[in-house]
């Protein structure tokens, strides 16, 4: 049986996207079965045109830091938001959306993109991370 | 030695090259062997590491200056 990672996406910061992104896409890359948990600011992420735009979460200044970030990374050549995403869902990557969150913020299934797999909540979450060994929330 | 695919991940940093150099083998038929060309450091070794702990068959890793070749055969 494949290792499992599970990743709960808690955050709706650019950095920390960008942080857990990555994590998922190298362990989907090294074999392991991925799953990321969306609740609470971490289901802005899977709202349609969600990724464009996010804040940093230090030094965003009213949007300047986060502009200069992503020239850096543009001229780094590091892979947008939206590939990373597409990436780990190519390599199998389960999007879980938090249907309890959902209701608190009045967030549809309609208003996410299409690639989310399931609306759960915790049983779900938990009956993947207890047969994970890496298991993190961002 | 003859590759049968060939991915170029010059200019790309973590955690593409690793990422793309998965996305290709899957797309792959076993036996078959893939050259990857790149030049971000850190990613020879991973691909290398990842990829024979997954199984696949590391034929030969070649260096020159900053530029990098790893052969795969594919498990």
């Amino acid at each position: 049986m494949a290792k499992k990672m599970t990743i709960i996406m808690f955050s709706d910061d650019m950095d920390k996207t960008y942080a857990a992104l990555i994590l998922a896409n190298g362990a989907a890359a090294a074999g392991m079965e991925v799953t990321m948990f969306f609740t609470f600011w971490g289901l802005n992420l899977l709202k349609k045109g969600g990724l464009g735009k996010l804040k940093l979460s230090k030094m965003n200044m009213l949007g300047l830091g986060r502009s200069m970030v992503k020239k850096r990374m543009q001229k780094q050549n590091v892979a947008s938001l939206e590939k990373l995403l597409a990436d780990a869902k190519e390599l199998g990557a389960k999007l879980i959306a938090c249907e309890m969150t959902m209701g608190v913020f009045g967030i549809t299934k309609e208003d996410l993109i299409p690639e989310v797999d399931d609306l759960a909540g915790v049983g779900a979450y938990i009956a993947d991370a207890k047969d994970a060994s890496i298991n993190l929330i961002i | 030695m003859d590759q049968d695919e060939m991915l170029d991940v010059k200019g790309k940093t973590c955690p593409e090259p690793l990422v793309e150099t998965r996305k290709k083998l899957n797309k792959m038929e076993s036996g078959k062997v893939l050259k990857i060309v790149g030049d971000h450091g850190p990613s020879k070794k991973e691909i290398a590491d990842v990829m024979k702990d997954l199984g696949h068959e590391i034929m030969d890793v070649q260096e020159e200056g900053v530029n990098w070749t790893i052969l795969i055969r594919k498990k």
